[in-house]
């Protein structure tokens, strides 16, 4: 059984990494995004400070929205989806290997970047360590839940527009306690502390619940 | 005695058809009578202001119509997601048909809440919208009926319609003790609201008998119009049978 799932992690992370443009795509989006927004309301150091985590945040958001559009539906075009489905191993772990394949990915980058992008919008650096833990955190919870649209708009027409429309609604939670951790930091680090763990039950739920609901959308999918 | 009852006999659409087209009228009447007793009783037999530690005007009385509307937003979502789980649990295609006829409903009664409250925020605290939690969990409500909406309307294949919209409403389901516990919020000092808590023990009985006399007509209203929207997709998806072309052919309405 692990094997299977190591075997799918190696094999989406060499496949991705054999056509590098795919992963670059997503994290310089993120950049461009972030960076064009100090363009738009200006550049005052006080103002930019207040956005800033609000502004990374949904920037990631985005970004990793944009992403899963291309989680399931290379396979799903070439039929390695329906050999998935008929292995015989649990379709839960092997969307699970995908889901943790992707996060590598694309927002495993994002992440790491993040601290970058901060600086852009002078945020200290107590916010800016706090921004690249609840990046890390809540990234894998934005993967897991959008694994759940991206299965249940595979191969529709207009999916990646739809795929938004279903998933940003179930990011709030995420987007609203990933931000705020980083805008309480500014003002007191031992305040955080909450907002991460919400983050961390948020991701372990994720984890447990949302591949066997993506499994059972790409069931119903393949039909 | 030995009554045999078939629970199950009006869980087949052609069954059902007749059975929603015999009881929309009875529904539709009763949904008007009540709504007119609650806004009589609502702006003839109910105090002129509300008070209290912040003394509202003759505005208060939108609570007849944005109190019920919120509370069936929160409740037709939960039968949406009841449906559906019912559906994708036993496969019966009519809790699929039920599902997909309360979504509109439930969307309009959330636009109601939502732009009913906004009629009332303006001047009671100065502003048409504010980002309280209460206010936010509402408008992510609404996207989630249209979600919803969309995802059904954008697959072809009825089949597969109905069961990835059943899962997206099962999915949804997470974000409705959010929106639950953004109104009772169990520690305001917590939740920063302009909102005050939801206070039924406490509301004088003419208002309380105003409110709930129009959510039950609000209730009625949504019987009436999802077992409307049913006949509709009933007959769209039977179409191919022979119960329905005899119906058509014969010209019934009924």
């Amino acid at each position: 059984m692990f094997k299977v799932f190591a075997c799918i992690l190696t094999r989406d992370l060499t496949l991705a990494l054999r056509r590098r443009t795919d992963v670059l795509t997503t994290l310089f989006f993120f950049v461009i995004v972030v960076s064009l927004f100090p363009l738009g309301v200006g550049s005052e150091r006080a103002l930019l400070k207040q956005l800033g985590p609000g502004v990374v945040w949904v920037a990631a958001l985005l970004a990793s929205m944009l992403a899963l559009e291309r989680l399931f539906a290379a396979d799903y075009e070439d039929g390695t989806l329906e050999q998935l489905l008929l292995t015989g191993q649990p379709l839960s772990l092997l969307v699970l290997a995908k889901v943790i394949a992707h996060w590598l990915l694309t927002g495993l980058p994002l992440v790491l970047i993040a601290p970058l992008m901060a600086m852009q919008y002078h945020l200290d650096w107590g916010a800016v360590w706090i921004m690249l833990v609840s990046l890390a955190v809540g990234t894998p919870v934005l993967s897991l839940i959008g694994a759940i649209g991206a299965a249940l708009t595979l191969g529709l027409r207009g999916g990646g527009i739809l795929l938004s429309l279903l998933i940003l609604p179930l990011y709030v939670p995420v987007l609203v306690y990933g931000s705020g951790a980083v805008a309480m930091a500014a003002i007191d680090l031992a305040a955080v502390v909450p907002y991460l763990q919400l983050l961390g039950a948020f991701l372990l739920v994720a984890l447990v619940f949302a591949p066997l609901a993506a499994a059972l959308a790409l069931r119903i999918a393949l039909e | 005695m030995n009554i045999k009852v078939n629970w199950f006999k009006y869980s087949a659409p052609s069954a059902f058809y007749p059975l929603a087209g015999r009881l929309i009228p009875w529904l539709t009447a009763a949904a008007a009578l009540l709504v007119l007793i609650a806004l009589y009783w609502g702006f003839f037999l109910t105090p002129e202001r509300l008070g209290g530690t912040n003394p509202q005007k003759e505005y208060y009385r939108i609570i007849f119509i944005h109190v019920p509307a919120a509370w069936m937003s929160m409740w037709l979502y939960l039968v949406l997601a009841g449906w559906s789980a019912v559906g994708l649990v036993f496969n019966t295609r009519l809790s699929f048909m039920m599902a997909r006829a309360v979504a509109p409903t439930g969307a309009v009664f959330t636009f109601i809440a939502l732009w009913t409250g906004a009629f009332w925020g303006r001047p009671s605290w100065g502003t048409f919208w504010d980002w309280d939690p209460r206010l936010t969990s509402e408008l992510i409500l609404f996207f989630l009926y249209i979600g919803y909406i969309a995802l059904h309307s954008a697959i072809d294949d009825t089949r597969r319609a109905d069961r990835a919209a059943a899962l997206l409403a099962i999915v949804g389901l997470v974000l409705v003790p959010v929106i639950f516990w953004s109104i009772n919020c169990p520690d305001p000092n917590q939740c920063a609201a302009l909102h005050q808590r939801s206070s039924l023990g406490r509301i004088e009985g003419n208002i309380l008998f105003a409110m709930l006399a129009m959510t039950l007509g609000f209730w009625l209203y949504s019987f009436a119009t999802a077992f409307a929207r049913l006949r509709g997709i009933i007959l769209t998806r039977e179409a191919d049978t022979a119960w329905v072309s005899e119906l058509l052919g014969t010209g019934g309405a009924r």
